[in-house]
């Protein structure tokens, strides 16, 4: 069992605000079915222009229901200035702590949030900008990952692709066109260098190297169960830029919850002095 | 929410230890506690008894010899034991043939075996769980050199039963050695190592009513294996390490009682209990669906998805209506991601997240069954009242 606080089981067992308001001012919906939690959050602002009313409904564990519970309590009363002041850090110290591998349900709600005074503001509707062509509609997976993951895990079938990054794992309508893309990227391929061997001294070439074998050997098997992956951006000193990808990019939560894999796997591996700056 | 009564439906996670094979290990914890290798009488006496348990397990088996089994830390271990033992005796690489939804224990050391230079083959399952015989036919006829065939009796997750014996009769007529992790069959099906023949096979006592700790072996003669955990002469120079003597007397206890139970009628008590399960939870709950209902089951397991909600959320809601379950889905496990052997067969994302296992065991009684028939219908209209994937 997770160690959570009583505040969030009380808000588990007990949701404050759960349905939907008939003529909401601002609306939105984040996360999916197939990430496995999903909120939709909706507000109506009073005539004093602060939140009269919120409400959501929450698909997830018991942290994410709680955390959507806890943000509709803290946005009431509220002035849209002050709601978007909200992190996903006063969320969880609202509820009085998450546990760390749950801190994505928190910034879900803040996400919801800001998607939600997006919406209000400038009716525009929460949708994931990807320039490049969307394979697989049901996760929102696009050929350029599809690509990435074939060529850098040498798949060579649709189901390992759907694996890898889900791409597929829903209807099924796109599977014909995975298989082109990845007989596309099999035939294009070339043997790709063995990883270098770790010396004493690391040159700064090396130590960029064993940066990069770091990140596919430890991080990119769990970001890729996921449907994710991390790109190395820039290594300057003590300093490691990194980049999400995949289902990862523009999801906050990855930040948060991955923050802690990329550091660990670094420092245990490369550096304990390595500093991780997230794009 | 203190009043509850503890409903156990979880009994594939872990089971409650038989009182009497309780009682029969105490003496060996209070009493005997003596070395079985010593040479003075107060330990040498503990091998006496060993000697006995060791028979009662290989008679569970309907192994041939005593000397067939051997104790082991858990069945994890077993298995780890009859993956790296046999690979290792061949001295060269060869293939190993398994399925994708083994548990941990056997994908683990299969991945490894693979880095090892090992070729490792999974054979999928279709939509109700069922083993791909053709892809596994072809597997074996694919792959010259030596082969490993490691296949469970029985699902954890679904409770579906493989063609333990055809699986096995292939695996012969091919050349391959045989192993079989009947961990969840052991007590739900006869284990029959002399009709089927199979090599090696691994059971847990956890999972059949005795302690946590104790695993077994069984390692038909002749078969080439080479120790994983090395140490002493313990096991025939099979595994090295101090017989855990109370939980062995322990497990021999949970094999008498588990053989008595296939005689008298429990099974079919328990699938009746488990089929009412199906059909209430079914006929109370729209949009959900039995994983693994079409295929030939253990009579404890339940495995059902409720489709649009979230298993984490289902079993803590359970959880304070004093029942106990377990789930599929990536938040209960701890992970990233959902099971895989709900994956691999093929089930929806929208009923992946939502699956919820019920496991049975011969201490379930119809009050408790009716209890959960109460209180998961509730449970499941609750969180779909606040799902935003459900048409309201």
């Amino acid at each position: 069992m997770w160690d959570y606080t009583d505040k969030v089981m009380d808000h588990f067992r007990h949701p404050r605000n759960v349905g939907a308001i008939e003529r909401p001012d601002g609306k939105a919906t984040v996360g999916s079915l197939a990430c496995g939690d999903a909120l939709t959050f909706m507000f109506r602002l009073g005539p004093d222009g602060r939140i009269a009313e919120a409400k959501f409904q929450t698909f997830g564990c018991a942290s994410a229901v709680a955390s959507s519970s806890a943000l509709t309590e803290m946005v009431i009363g509220k002035t849209l200035e002050e709601a978007e002041k909200i992190t996903n850090k006063d969320i969880a110290d609202y509820l009085g702590g998450l546990p760390d591998q749950k801190m994505h349900c928190s910034v879900m709600g803040r996400e919801a949030l800001e998607a939600a005074i997006r919406n209000y503001r400038t009716g525009e509707e929460n949708v994931v900008q990807v320039n490049d062509e969307i394979v697989c509609t049901c996760f929102g997976v696009s050929r350029a990952e599809i690509e990435r993951v074939t060529r850098e895990n040498r798949l060579h079938t649709v189901e390992e692709v759907t694996n890898y990054c889900k791409a597929g794992g829903g209807c099924g309508m796109c599977r014909e066109r995975i298989q082109e893309i990845v007989d596309e990227v099999n035939h294009a391929q070339a043997a790709a260098p063995a990883p270098a061997k770790p010396t004493k001294r690391l040159t700064t070439l090396q130590r960029i190297k064993l940066i990069e074998q770091t990140l596919e050997e430890q991080v990119r098997p769990v970001l890729r169960k996921d449907g994710g992956d991390v790109e190395l951006v820039d290594v300057d000193g003590e300093t490691v830029r990194i980049a999400f990808r995949g289902m990862c990019a523009g999801c906050r939560s990855a930040a948060i919850t991955r923050d802690n894999l990329i550091a660990n796997a670094l420092h245990e591996f490369v550096d304990p002095a390595i500093q991780v700056v997230m794009e | 929410m203190s009043a509850a009564p503890l409903v156990y439906l979880d009994n594939n996670a872990t089971t409650r230890p038989a009182p009497e094979a309780v009682e029969a290990m105490l003496p060996y914890l209070t009493e005997r506690w003596g070395n079985p290798s010593s040479m003075h009488a107060f330990g040498g006496g503990v091998a006496k008894p060993l000697a006995e348990a060791r028979a009662r397990v290989a008679a569970f088996l309907n192994a041939e010899r005593p000397e067939e089994i051997v104790f082991e830390g858990c069945a994890t271990e077993g298995d780890n034991h009859a993956l790296f033992g046999v690979t290792a005796a061949w001295g060269r690489p060869g293939t190993v043939i398994t399925s994708r939804v083994e548990h941990p224990a056997v994908l683990g050391p299969c991945l490894r075996l693979r880095e090892l230079g090992h070729t490792v083959v999974e054979i999928g399952v279709d939509g109700e769980g069922r083993f791909d015989l053709p892809a596994y036919e072809a597997a074996l006829a694919a792959h010259p050199g030596p082969k490993l065939v490691s296949v469970m009796w029985a699902n954890n997750e679904t409770g579906v039963l493989f063609p333990i014996k055809r699986i096995a009769e292939m695996a012969k007529a091919a050349g391959a050695t045989m192993h079989t992790d009947a961990v969840q069959a052991a007590g739900k099906v006869p284990l029959d190592v002399r009709d089927v023949p199979v090599d090696l096979l691994t059971i847990a006592g956890h999972k059949m009513h005795a302690p946590k700790g104790i695993g077994a072996l069984y390692v038909r003669r002749g078969t080439r294996l080479k120790p994983f955990v090395i140490g002493g002469h313990q096991e025939r120079g099979r595994r090295g390490g101090t017989e855990n003597v109370p939980y062995i007397i322990a497990l021999a206890k949970a094999c008498d009682l588990a053989q008595a139970a296939l005689a008298d009628g429990t099974e079919a008590r328990i699938r009746r209990l488990r089929d009412k399960l199906q059909a209430g939870l079914l006929a109370s709950c729209p949009d959900a669906r039995v994983n693994g209902g079409g295929a030939e089951r253990v009579a404890n397991t339940l495995n059902i998805s409720f489709e649009y909600i979230e298993g984490e959320s289902v079993l803590y809601h359970l959880s304070d209506r004093g029942i106990c379950a377990s789930s599929g889905s990536a938040c209960a496990a701890g992970s990233l991601e959902p099971s895989h052997v709900i994956r691999a067969m093929g089930v929806p994302f929208t009923a992946v997240h939502g699956s919820i296992r019920f496991s049975l065991s011969r201490y379930t009684t119809e009050e408790e069954i009716d209890h959960v028939l109460r209180h998961c219908p509730e449970v499941v209209a609750e969180m779909r009242a606040i799902s935003p994937f459900v048409k309201h």
